[in-house]
Protein backbone atom coordinates (compact mmCIF):
# COMPACT_ATOMS: atom_id res chain seq x y z
CA UNK A 1 0.00 0.00 0.00
CA UNK A 2 2.63 2.54 0.72
CA UNK A 3 3.90 2.37 -2.99
CA UNK A 4 0.20 3.37 -3.75
CA UNK A 5 0.46 6.09 -1.89
CA UNK A 6 3.54 7.10 -2.84
CA UNK A 7 2.06 6.48 -6.56
CA UNK A 8 -0.86 8.69 -5.63
CA UNK A 9 1.26 11.99 -4.35
CA UNK A 10 3.13 11.47 -7.76
CA UNK A 11 0.31 11.25 -10.31
CA UNK A 12 -1.62 14.11 -8.08
CA UNK A 13 1.06 16.75 -7.79
CA UNK A 14 1.86 16.24 -11.72
CA UNK A 15 -1.76 17.15 -12.38
CA UNK A 16 -2.23 19.75 -10.22
CA UNK A 17 1.25 21.20 -11.43
CA UNK A 18 -0.04 20.79 -15.03
CA UNK A 19 -3.12 22.80 -14.03
CA UNK A 20 -1.42 25.13 -13.10
CA UNK A 21 0.87 25.57 -16.31
CA UNK A 22 -2.70 24.84 -18.36
CA UNK A 23 -4.08 28.47 -17.45
CA UNK A 24 0.09 30.55 -16.80
CA UNK A 25 2.11 29.31 -19.60
CA UNK A 26 2.18 31.99 -22.21
CA UNK A 27 2.31 29.57 -25.61
CA UNK A 28 -1.43 28.09 -26.41
CA UNK A 29 -0.39 24.94 -27.89
CA UNK A 30 1.77 24.55 -24.54
CA UNK A 31 -1.51 24.89 -22.36
CA UNK A 32 -3.14 21.96 -24.08
CA UNK A 33 -0.35 19.69 -23.96
CA UNK A 34 -0.21 20.36 -20.56
CA UNK A 35 -4.06 19.67 -20.26
CA UNK A 36 -3.58 16.16 -22.01
CA UNK A 37 -0.68 15.91 -19.57
CA UNK A 38 -2.94 16.13 -16.45
CA UNK A 39 -5.30 14.23 -18.35
CA UNK A 40 -2.81 11.72 -18.46
CA UNK A 41 -2.40 11.94 -14.36
CA UNK A 42 -5.73 11.80 -13.74
CA UNK A 43 -5.90 8.44 -15.88
CA UNK A 44 -3.24 7.62 -13.33
CA UNK A 45 -5.40 8.15 -10.45
CA UNK A 46 -8.12 6.08 -11.63
CA UNK A 47 -5.90 3.46 -11.76
CA UNK A 48 -5.22 3.46 -8.13
CA UNK A 49 -8.03 3.33 -6.93
CA UNK A 50 -9.03 0.59 -8.95
CA UNK A 51 -11.42 1.73 -11.89
CA UNK A 52 -9.01 0.59 -14.87
CA UNK A 53 -12.26 0.58 -17.30
CA UNK A 54 -12.50 4.61 -16.77
CA UNK A 55 -9.09 5.26 -16.62
CA UNK A 56 -8.18 3.52 -20.11
CA UNK A 57 -12.24 5.55 -21.54
CA UNK A 58 -10.77 9.08 -19.67
CA UNK A 59 -7.41 8.17 -21.87
CA UNK A 60 -8.95 6.96 -25.62
CA UNK A 61 -11.51 9.50 -25.26
CA UNK A 62 -10.57 12.67 -24.55
CA UNK A 63 -6.51 12.54 -24.95
CA UNK A 64 -6.90 10.33 -27.81
CA UNK A 65 -9.26 12.21 -29.85
CA UNK A 66 -10.73 15.79 -27.76
CA UNK A 67 -7.39 17.05 -27.04
CA UNK A 68 -6.16 16.19 -30.54
CA UNK A 69 -9.09 18.30 -32.04
CA UNK A 70 -8.27 21.22 -29.53
CA UNK A 71 -4.68 21.01 -30.44
CA UNK A 72 -5.43 20.91 -34.24
CA UNK A 73 -7.76 24.42 -33.47
CA UNK A 74 -4.99 25.96 -31.41
CA UNK A 75 -2.32 25.79 -33.59
CA UNK A 76 -4.77 26.49 -36.76
CA UNK A 77 -6.12 29.48 -34.96
CA UNK A 78 -2.47 31.10 -33.94
CA UNK A 79 -4.15 33.09 -31.30
CA UNK A 80 -1.84 35.73 -29.23
CA UNK A 81 -2.61 34.85 -25.76
CA UNK A 82 -0.65 37.64 -24.96
CA UNK A 83 -2.16 40.28 -26.37
CA UNK A 84 -5.52 38.54 -24.98
CA UNK A 85 -4.46 38.60 -21.51
CA UNK A 86 -2.94 42.66 -21.21
CA UNK A 87 -5.90 44.33 -19.32
CA UNK A 88 -6.08 41.47 -17.25
CA UNK A 89 -4.69 42.47 -14.26
CA UNK A 90 -7.70 45.44 -13.92
CA UNK A 91 -9.84 42.05 -13.07
CA UNK A 92 -8.03 40.77 -10.53
CA UNK A 93 -9.90 42.10 -7.28
CA UNK A 94 -13.19 40.73 -8.77
CA UNK A 95 -11.53 37.36 -9.57
CA UNK A 96 -9.91 36.97 -6.27
CA UNK A 97 -13.60 37.53 -4.80
CA UNK A 98 -15.46 35.05 -6.88
CA UNK A 99 -12.66 32.50 -6.70
CA UNK A 100 -12.73 33.00 -3.01
CA UNK A 101 -16.46 32.64 -2.04
CA UNK A 102 -16.36 29.63 -4.83
CA UNK A 103 -13.70 28.03 -2.27
CA UNK A 104 -15.35 29.02 0.57
CA UNK A 105 -18.39 27.13 -0.95
CA UNK A 106 -16.17 24.32 -1.74
CA UNK A 107 -14.94 23.89 1.67
CA UNK A 108 -18.38 24.30 3.36
CA UNK A 109 -19.66 21.77 1.76
CA UNK A 110 -16.77 19.23 2.19
CA UNK A 111 -16.27 20.13 5.98
CA UNK A 112 -20.09 18.98 6.51
CA UNK A 113 -20.00 16.06 4.20
CA UNK A 114 -20.99 12.77 5.95
CA UNK A 115 -21.80 9.55 4.23
CA UNK A 116 -23.53 6.98 5.81
CA UNK A 117 -22.05 3.83 7.51
CA UNK A 118 -22.54 1.26 4.54
CA UNK A 119 -20.53 3.74 1.99
CA UNK A 120 -17.86 4.65 4.01
CA UNK A 121 -16.78 1.08 4.15
CA UNK A 122 -17.48 1.18 0.25
CA UNK A 123 -14.98 4.05 -0.54
CA UNK A 124 -12.56 2.70 1.11
CA UNK A 125 -10.76 1.29 -1.79
CA UNK A 126 -11.14 -0.83 -4.98
CA UNK A 127 -13.72 -3.57 -4.70
CA UNK A 128 -11.70 -6.60 -5.31
CA UNK A 129 -14.61 -9.23 -5.51
CA UNK A 130 -15.63 -11.47 -9.01
CA UNK A 131 -17.63 -8.93 -10.53
CA UNK A 132 -14.76 -6.74 -12.54
CA UNK A 133 -15.38 -2.74 -12.87
CA UNK A 134 -16.00 -3.10 -16.80
CA UNK A 135 -18.82 -5.34 -16.19
CA UNK A 136 -20.55 -3.45 -13.47
CA UNK A 137 -20.09 -0.17 -15.31
CA UNK A 138 -22.09 -2.13 -18.42
CA UNK A 139 -24.69 -3.32 -15.35
CA UNK A 140 -24.84 0.06 -14.34
CA UNK A 141 -25.24 2.17 -17.08
CA UNK A 142 -27.28 -0.24 -19.63
CA UNK A 143 -29.74 -1.98 -17.13
CA UNK A 144 -30.38 0.53 -14.28
CA UNK A 145 -29.83 3.94 -16.60
CA UNK A 146 -30.16 2.78 -19.50
CA UNK A 147 -33.11 5.96 -20.56
CA UNK A 148 -31.17 8.06 -18.90
CA UNK A 149 -27.88 7.40 -21.05
CA UNK A 150 -29.75 6.76 -24.13
CA UNK A 151 -31.37 10.54 -23.83
CA UNK A 152 -27.54 11.60 -23.27
CA UNK A 153 -26.17 10.25 -26.07
CA UNK A 154 -29.49 11.75 -28.37
CA UNK A 155 -28.86 14.66 -26.63
CA UNK A 156 -25.07 14.84 -28.05
CA UNK A 157 -26.53 13.65 -31.30
CA UNK A 158 -28.33 16.67 -31.70
CA UNK A 159 -25.54 18.28 -30.82
CA UNK A 160 -23.53 16.86 -33.47
CA UNK A 161 -26.15 17.71 -36.34
CA UNK A 162 -27.14 21.00 -35.25
CA UNK A 163 -23.19 21.68 -35.92
CA UNK A 164 -23.08 20.16 -38.97
CA UNK A 165 -26.28 22.13 -40.09
CA UNK A 166 -24.73 25.18 -38.87
CA UNK A 167 -21.17 24.97 -40.82
CA UNK A 168 -22.64 23.37 -43.73
CA UNK A 169 -22.37 25.63 -46.95
CA UNK A 170 -23.44 24.87 -50.72
CA UNK A 171 -21.11 26.20 -52.79
CA UNK A 172 -21.58 26.60 -56.40
CA UNK A 173 -18.81 25.21 -58.86
CA UNK A 174 -17.56 22.66 -56.87
CA UNK A 175 -16.15 19.50 -58.55
CA UNK A 176 -17.48 16.64 -56.66
CA UNK A 177 -16.28 12.90 -57.65
CA UNK A 178 -19.02 10.35 -57.95
CA UNK A 179 -17.02 7.15 -56.92
CA UNK A 180 -19.78 4.88 -58.07
CA UNK A 181 -19.26 6.64 -61.54
CA UNK A 182 -15.50 6.25 -61.62
CA UNK A 183 -16.09 2.58 -60.81
CA UNK A 184 -18.39 1.33 -63.67
CA UNK A 185 -15.85 2.96 -66.25
CA UNK A 186 -14.70 0.78 -68.73
CA UNK A 187 -12.37 1.13 -71.60
CA UNK A 188 -15.47 0.89 -74.27
CA UNK A 189 -16.46 4.02 -73.19
CA UNK A 190 -13.71 5.90 -72.75
CA UNK A 191 -10.89 4.90 -75.16
CA UNK A 192 -10.82 5.05 -79.02
CA UNK A 193 -8.33 3.62 -80.95
CA UNK A 194 -8.10 5.71 -84.15
CA UNK A 195 -5.65 4.41 -87.19
CA UNK A 196 -4.39 7.72 -88.29
CA UNK A 197 -2.73 8.06 -91.96
CA UNK A 198 0.47 10.02 -91.60
CA UNK A 199 0.37 13.94 -92.15
CA UNK A 200 -3.78 13.58 -92.65
CA UNK A 201 -4.42 14.00 -88.78
CA UNK A 202 -7.76 13.32 -87.47
CA UNK B 1 20.22 1.72 6.75
CA UNK B 2 19.63 -1.40 7.88
CA UNK B 3 15.56 -1.44 6.90
CA UNK B 4 16.64 -0.30 3.37
CA UNK B 5 18.34 -4.32 3.45
CA UNK B 6 15.34 -5.98 5.41
CA UNK B 7 13.80 -9.08 3.82
CA UNK B 8 10.19 -7.11 3.07
CA UNK B 9 12.25 -4.03 0.85
CA UNK B 10 14.26 -6.79 -1.02
CA UNK B 11 11.62 -9.05 -1.91
CA UNK B 12 8.35 -6.68 -1.66
CA UNK B 13 10.04 -4.35 -3.87
CA UNK B 14 13.90 -4.64 -5.28
CA UNK B 15 13.48 -8.56 -6.41
CA UNK B 16 10.28 -7.92 -8.27
CA UNK B 17 11.49 -4.59 -10.26
CA UNK B 18 14.43 -6.68 -11.03
CA UNK B 19 12.62 -9.24 -12.75
CA UNK B 20 10.14 -6.64 -14.58
CA UNK B 21 13.32 -5.14 -15.39
CA UNK B 22 14.80 -8.36 -17.06
CA UNK B 23 11.21 -9.42 -18.50
CA UNK B 24 11.11 -5.90 -20.27
CA UNK B 25 14.11 -6.61 -21.85
CA UNK B 26 13.04 -10.12 -22.95
CA UNK B 27 10.57 -8.14 -25.26
CA UNK B 28 12.24 -4.71 -26.18
CA UNK B 29 15.23 -6.78 -27.78
CA UNK B 30 13.75 -9.00 -29.61
CA UNK B 31 11.52 -6.37 -31.23
CA UNK B 32 14.21 -3.67 -31.95
CA UNK B 33 15.67 -7.04 -33.91
CA UNK B 34 12.43 -7.49 -35.49
CA UNK B 35 12.09 -3.63 -36.85
CA UNK B 36 15.95 -3.99 -37.78
CA UNK B 37 15.55 -6.65 -39.77
CA UNK B 38 11.82 -5.57 -41.02
CA UNK B 39 13.45 -2.80 -43.18
CA UNK B 40 15.46 -5.37 -44.59
CA UNK B 41 12.50 -7.37 -45.62
CA UNK B 42 10.93 -4.78 -46.50
CA UNK B 43 13.22 -3.63 -49.29
CA UNK B 44 13.92 -6.91 -50.28
CA UNK B 45 10.08 -8.25 -50.99
CA UNK B 46 9.56 -4.61 -52.75
CA UNK B 47 12.65 -5.50 -54.70
CA UNK B 48 11.52 -9.10 -55.65
CA UNK B 49 8.35 -7.83 -56.49
CA UNK B 50 9.52 -5.13 -58.85
CA UNK B 51 12.01 -7.24 -60.01
CA UNK B 52 14.82 -5.89 -58.46
CA UNK B 53 17.78 -7.56 -56.23
CA UNK B 54 17.50 -5.33 -53.14
CA UNK B 55 19.88 -4.64 -50.77
CA UNK B 56 22.82 -7.21 -51.81
CA UNK B 57 26.63 -5.50 -50.44
CA UNK B 58 26.55 -4.86 -46.79
CA UNK B 59 27.01 -8.79 -45.93
CA UNK B 60 26.29 -12.25 -47.36
CA UNK B 61 21.97 -10.96 -49.00
CA UNK B 62 22.91 -7.73 -47.44
CA UNK B 63 21.88 -9.42 -44.05
CA UNK B 64 23.97 -6.40 -42.13
CA UNK B 65 22.55 -3.65 -43.92
CA UNK B 66 20.08 -2.57 -41.38
CA UNK B 67 23.42 -2.71 -38.42
CA UNK B 68 25.16 -0.40 -41.58
CA UNK B 69 22.22 1.67 -41.61
CA UNK B 70 21.94 2.14 -37.89
CA UNK B 71 25.71 2.97 -37.42
CA UNK B 72 25.18 5.85 -39.96
CA UNK B 73 21.94 7.17 -38.16
CA UNK B 74 23.98 7.59 -34.82
CA UNK B 75 27.40 9.21 -36.48
CA UNK B 76 25.12 11.93 -37.92
CA UNK B 77 24.79 15.26 -36.70
CA UNK B 78 21.31 15.80 -35.05
CA UNK B 79 20.40 19.28 -36.06
CA UNK B 80 17.95 21.42 -34.25
CA UNK B 81 16.58 24.03 -36.70
CA UNK B 82 16.98 27.91 -35.67
CA UNK B 83 13.17 28.56 -36.04
CA UNK B 84 12.35 25.42 -34.09
CA UNK B 85 10.38 24.48 -30.23
CA UNK B 86 13.76 22.83 -29.08
CA UNK B 87 12.18 21.16 -26.58
CA UNK B 88 9.05 20.23 -28.31
CA UNK B 89 11.19 19.33 -31.15
CA UNK B 90 13.05 16.60 -29.15
CA UNK B 91 10.30 15.34 -27.19
CA UNK B 92 7.82 14.57 -30.18
CA UNK B 93 10.76 11.53 -31.63
CA UNK B 94 10.91 10.21 -28.12
CA UNK B 95 7.18 9.83 -27.50
CA UNK B 96 6.37 7.96 -30.55
CA UNK B 97 9.75 5.54 -29.92
CA UNK B 98 8.29 4.60 -25.86
CA UNK B 99 4.49 4.94 -27.05
CA UNK B 100 5.38 2.26 -30.03
CA UNK B 101 7.15 0.38 -27.13
CA UNK B 102 5.02 -0.14 -23.86
CA UNK B 103 1.98 -1.02 -25.91
CA UNK B 104 3.59 -4.33 -25.84
CA UNK B 105 3.22 -4.90 -21.80
CA UNK B 106 -0.06 -6.20 -22.64
CA UNK B 107 0.46 -8.35 -25.83
CA UNK B 108 0.53 -12.01 -25.34
CA UNK B 109 2.75 -14.05 -26.54
CA UNK B 110 1.90 -17.69 -25.42
CA UNK B 111 -0.61 -18.84 -22.94
CA UNK B 112 0.55 -17.10 -19.61
CA UNK B 113 3.52 -15.78 -21.24
CA UNK B 114 2.40 -11.74 -20.71
CA UNK B 115 4.20 -9.09 -18.86
CA UNK B 116 1.04 -7.12 -17.77
CA UNK B 117 -2.11 -9.93 -18.02
CA UNK B 118 -4.60 -6.40 -17.44
CA UNK B 119 -8.56 -6.73 -17.10
CA UNK B 120 -8.68 -3.85 -19.73
CA UNK B 121 -6.20 -5.31 -22.31
CA UNK B 122 -7.80 -4.59 -25.67
CA UNK B 123 -8.81 -0.79 -24.17
CA UNK B 124 -5.00 -0.35 -23.01
CA UNK B 125 -3.77 -0.70 -26.99
CA UNK B 126 -6.46 1.10 -28.20
CA UNK B 127 -5.58 3.78 -25.66
CA UNK B 128 -1.77 3.84 -26.21
CA UNK B 129 -2.44 3.36 -30.27
CA UNK B 130 -4.45 6.43 -29.91
CA UNK B 131 -1.81 8.58 -28.63
CA UNK B 132 0.57 7.72 -31.26
CA UNK B 133 -0.79 10.79 -33.16
CA UNK B 134 0.59 12.98 -30.33
CA UNK B 135 4.56 12.24 -31.71
CA UNK B 136 3.62 13.35 -34.90
CA UNK B 137 1.34 16.50 -34.19
CA UNK B 138 3.97 17.68 -31.94
CA UNK B 139 6.85 16.67 -34.68
CA UNK B 140 5.06 18.83 -37.15
CA UNK B 141 4.08 22.06 -34.72
CA UNK B 142 7.95 22.06 -33.17
CA UNK B 143 9.64 22.05 -36.79
CA UNK B 144 8.27 25.58 -37.73
CA UNK B 145 8.08 24.44 -41.32
CA UNK B 146 5.12 24.21 -43.72
CA UNK B 147 5.80 21.40 -45.07
CA UNK B 148 6.26 19.44 -41.48
CA UNK B 149 3.24 21.00 -40.06
CA UNK B 150 0.86 20.08 -42.78
CA UNK B 151 2.44 16.65 -42.91
CA UNK B 152 1.45 16.80 -39.27
CA UNK B 153 -2.48 18.10 -39.79
CA UNK B 154 -2.85 15.17 -42.19
CA UNK B 155 -1.80 12.43 -40.50
CA UNK B 156 -3.98 13.71 -36.88
CA UNK B 157 -7.34 14.04 -38.74
CA UNK B 158 -6.06 10.64 -40.79
CA UNK B 159 -5.44 8.56 -37.52
CA UNK B 160 -8.53 10.28 -35.60
CA UNK B 161 -10.88 8.95 -38.77
CA UNK B 162 -9.84 5.87 -38.83
CA UNK B 163 -9.47 4.99 -34.74
CA UNK B 164 -13.38 4.85 -35.03
CA UNK B 165 -13.33 2.08 -37.71
CA UNK B 166 -10.60 0.31 -35.39
CA UNK B 167 -12.90 0.43 -32.56
CA UNK B 168 -16.16 -0.83 -33.30
CA UNK B 169 -14.13 -3.53 -34.89
CA UNK B 170 -12.74 -4.08 -31.44
CA UNK B 171 -16.26 -4.13 -30.19
CA UNK B 172 -17.50 -6.55 -32.76
CA UNK B 173 -14.68 -9.32 -31.73
CA UNK B 174 -15.57 -8.37 -28.28
CA UNK B 175 -18.96 -9.30 -28.65
CA UNK B 176 -18.03 -12.79 -29.30
CA UNK B 177 -15.35 -12.93 -26.60
CA UNK B 178 -16.73 -11.40 -23.46
CA UNK B 179 -14.07 -9.91 -22.17
CA UNK B 180 -11.15 -7.15 -22.38
CA UNK B 181 -8.64 -9.19 -21.72
CA UNK B 182 -5.88 -10.21 -24.46
CA UNK B 183 -5.47 -13.91 -22.96
CA UNK B 184 -8.63 -14.67 -23.10
CA UNK B 185 -9.66 -13.28 -26.65
CA UNK B 186 -7.44 -16.17 -27.97
CA UNK B 187 -7.99 -18.76 -25.48
CA UNK B 188 -11.59 -18.07 -26.89
CA UNK B 189 -10.93 -18.84 -30.26
CA UNK B 190 -9.44 -22.11 -28.89
CA UNK B 191 -10.28 -25.78 -29.81
CA UNK B 192 -11.05 -26.57 -33.47
CA UNK B 193 -7.57 -25.21 -34.89
CA UNK B 194 -8.29 -21.74 -37.61
CA UNK B 195 -11.46 -22.53 -38.40
CA UNK B 196 -12.20 -21.42 -34.85
CA UNK B 197 -10.53 -18.02 -35.35
CA UNK B 198 -12.71 -14.75 -36.13
CA UNK B 199 -10.86 -14.07 -39.40
CA UNK B 200 -13.72 -16.25 -40.88
CA UNK B 201 -16.71 -15.38 -39.00
CA UNK B 202 -16.27 -11.72 -39.11
CA UNK B 203 -14.30 -11.93 -42.43
CA UNK B 204 -15.74 -8.26 -43.81
CA UNK B 205 -14.63 -6.84 -40.08
CA UNK B 206 -10.99 -8.49 -40.57
CA UNK B 207 -10.80 -6.74 -43.81
CA UNK B 208 -11.48 -3.50 -42.25
CA UNK B 209 -9.38 -3.98 -39.57
CA UNK B 210 -6.30 -4.43 -41.94
CA UNK B 211 -6.82 -1.49 -44.41
CA UNK B 212 -7.45 0.70 -40.81
CA UNK B 213 -4.43 -0.78 -39.10
CA UNK B 214 -2.66 0.19 -42.36
CA UNK B 215 -4.14 4.15 -42.17
CA UNK B 216 -3.50 4.17 -38.74
CA UNK B 217 0.21 3.61 -38.63
CA UNK B 218 0.73 5.56 -41.98
CA UNK B 219 2.00 3.20 -44.18
CA UNK B 220 1.04 2.70 -47.85
CA UNK B 221 -1.86 3.56 -50.22
CA UNK B 222 -2.16 6.15 -46.88
CA UNK B 223 1.01 7.23 -46.39
CA UNK B 224 0.00 10.87 -46.92
CA UNK B 225 1.41 12.31 -43.97
CA UNK B 226 5.08 11.80 -45.68
CA UNK B 227 4.13 11.60 -49.32
CA UNK B 228 7.27 12.76 -50.79
CA UNK B 229 6.23 14.20 -54.01
CA UNK B 230 3.92 17.32 -52.68
CA UNK B 231 5.39 17.56 -48.34
CA UNK B 232 8.81 16.53 -49.29
CA UNK B 233 8.69 14.23 -46.34
CA UNK B 234 6.04 15.23 -44.20
CA UNK B 235 6.24 15.93 -40.23
CA UNK B 236 9.69 14.10 -40.09
CA UNK B 237 11.40 16.30 -42.69
CA UNK B 238 13.38 18.52 -40.74
CA UNK B 239 14.59 15.63 -38.42
CA UNK B 240 18.35 14.30 -38.91
CA UNK B 241 20.28 11.92 -37.00
CA UNK B 242 18.63 9.50 -34.00
CA UNK B 243 16.14 12.03 -34.14
CA UNK B 244 14.73 10.69 -36.95
CA UNK B 245 15.85 7.69 -36.14
CA UNK B 246 13.36 7.13 -33.40
CA UNK B 247 10.48 8.18 -35.54
CA UNK B 248 11.89 5.51 -38.18
CA UNK B 249 11.77 2.86 -35.26
CA UNK B 250 8.62 3.90 -34.25
CA UNK B 251 6.60 3.65 -37.31
CA UNK B 252 8.07 -0.12 -37.64
CA UNK B 253 7.71 -0.98 -34.21
CA UNK B 254 3.96 0.58 -34.84
CA UNK B 255 3.61 -1.93 -38.12
CA UNK B 256 4.79 -5.17 -36.11
CA UNK B 257 2.02 -4.02 -33.08
CA UNK B 258 -0.56 -3.39 -35.62
CA UNK B 259 0.14 -7.00 -36.65
CA UNK B 260 0.36 -8.48 -33.49
CA UNK B 261 -3.13 -6.77 -32.77
CA UNK B 262 -4.29 -8.06 -35.51
CA UNK B 263 -3.22 -11.92 -35.12
CA UNK B 264 -4.41 -11.95 -31.42
CA UNK B 265 -8.16 -10.24 -32.82
CA UNK B 266 -8.53 -12.08 -35.21
CA UNK B 267 -5.59 -15.01 -36.25
CA UNK B 268 -5.89 -17.15 -33.17
CA UNK B 269 -2.82 -15.58 -31.51
CA UNK B 270 -0.19 -18.27 -30.37
CA UNK B 271 -2.56 -21.20 -31.45
CA UNK B 272 -1.55 -23.78 -34.00
CA UNK B 273 -3.61 -23.39 -37.64
CA UNK B 274 -4.58 -27.05 -36.52
CA UNK B 275 -4.94 -28.59 -33.41
CA UNK B 276 -3.33 -31.77 -34.07
CA UNK B 277 -0.26 -33.86 -33.68
CA UNK B 278 2.85 -31.96 -36.13
CA UNK B 279 1.63 -28.41 -35.44
CA UNK B 280 1.12 -28.64 -31.50
CA UNK B 281 4.64 -29.35 -31.18
CA UNK B 282 5.86 -25.88 -32.16
CA UNK B 283 5.83 -23.71 -29.40
CA UNK B 284 2.81 -20.66 -29.16
CA UNK B 285 5.40 -17.93 -29.32
CA UNK B 286 6.77 -19.39 -32.62
CA UNK B 287 2.84 -19.70 -34.21
CA UNK B 288 2.38 -15.98 -33.16
CA UNK B 289 5.67 -14.73 -35.14
CA UNK B 290 4.62 -16.75 -37.43
CA UNK B 291 1.52 -15.04 -37.47
CA UNK B 292 2.74 -11.87 -37.32
CA UNK B 293 5.02 -11.96 -40.55
CA UNK B 294 2.31 -13.11 -42.41
CA UNK B 295 0.36 -9.78 -41.66
CA UNK B 296 3.76 -7.85 -42.20
CA UNK B 297 4.01 -9.27 -45.62
CA UNK B 298 0.47 -8.07 -46.58
CA UNK B 299 1.69 -4.74 -45.10
CA UNK B 300 4.91 -5.10 -47.79
CA UNK B 301 2.70 -6.17 -50.59
CA UNK B 302 -0.06 -3.25 -50.11
CA UNK B 303 2.88 -1.06 -50.62
CA UNK B 304 4.52 -2.18 -53.53
CA UNK B 305 1.37 -2.63 -55.40
CA UNK B 306 -0.83 0.37 -55.04
CA UNK B 307 -1.08 3.59 -55.88
CA UNK B 308 -1.17 6.40 -52.92
CA UNK B 309 -4.67 7.59 -52.07
CA UNK B 310 -5.95 11.36 -52.90
CA UNK B 311 -6.69 12.60 -49.35
CA UNK B 312 -10.68 13.69 -49.87
CA UNK B 313 -10.67 9.43 -50.90
CA UNK B 314 -8.95 8.82 -47.87
CA UNK B 315 -11.71 10.61 -45.76
CA UNK B 316 -14.23 8.74 -47.21
CA UNK B 317 -13.50 5.52 -47.38
CA UNK B 318 -13.31 6.38 -43.69
CA UNK B 319 -16.07 8.04 -42.67
CA UNK B 320 -18.58 7.32 -45.57
CA UNK B 321 -17.82 3.50 -45.81
CA UNK B 322 -15.92 2.07 -42.74
CA UNK B 323 -17.65 3.56 -40.24
CA UNK B 324 -21.07 2.87 -41.36
CA UNK B 325 -19.86 -0.78 -42.09
CA UNK B 326 -18.72 -1.33 -39.17
CA UNK B 327 -21.70 0.16 -37.21
CA UNK B 328 -23.83 -2.17 -39.10
CA UNK B 329 -21.73 -5.33 -38.33
CA UNK B 330 -21.19 -4.24 -34.20
CA UNK B 331 -25.26 -4.66 -34.89
CA UNK B 332 -25.70 -6.98 -36.83
CA UNK B 333 -23.15 -9.70 -34.44
CA UNK B 334 -25.12 -8.31 -31.77
CA UNK B 335 -28.40 -9.25 -33.08
CA UNK B 336 -27.11 -12.64 -34.22
CA UNK B 337 -25.33 -13.54 -31.07
CA UNK B 338 -28.57 -12.87 -29.31
CA UNK B 339 -30.98 -14.45 -31.22
CA UNK B 340 -29.41 -17.60 -31.36
CA UNK B 341 -28.49 -17.47 -27.62
CA UNK B 342 -24.47 -17.59 -28.17
CA UNK B 343 -23.36 -14.30 -26.07
CA UNK B 344 -20.51 -15.66 -23.99
CA UNK B 345 -21.49 -15.48 -19.91
CA UNK B 346 -18.99 -17.21 -18.38
CA UNK B 347 -16.47 -14.85 -18.04
CA UNK B 348 -16.63 -11.64 -16.10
Amino acid sequence: MAFAGFMFYIFAAICVACGVMVVTSRNAVHSVLFLILAFFNAAGLFVLIGAEFLAMILVVVYVGAVAVLFLFVVMMLNVNFTELRRGAKNYVYVGATLGGILFLELAIVATSWTLGPQMSAITLGPVVGAVSNTRSIGQVIYTDYVYLFQGASLILLVAMVGAIVLTLRQRAGVKKQVIADQVSRSSKDELIIVKVDSGSGI
Amino acid sequence: MADLFDGIWWSGYVWPTLITILLILCIMIPIMLSVAYLTLAERKVIGWMQLRKGPNVVGPFGLLQPIADALKLLMKETIIPAGANPVLFLIAPMLTFVLALIAWAVIPFSDGMVLADINVGVLYLFAISSLGVYGIIIAGWASNSKYAFLGALRSAAQMVSYEVSIGFVIVTVLLCVGSLNLSDIVRSQAGGGFWNWYFLPLLPMFVVFIISALAETNRAPFDLPEAEAELVSGYNVEYSAMAFALFFLGEYANMILMSGMTVVLFLGGWLPPVDAQPFTWIPGPIWFAIKIAFVLFIFLWVRATFPRYRYDQLMRLGWKVFLPLSLFWVIATAGFLVAFDLLPHSMN
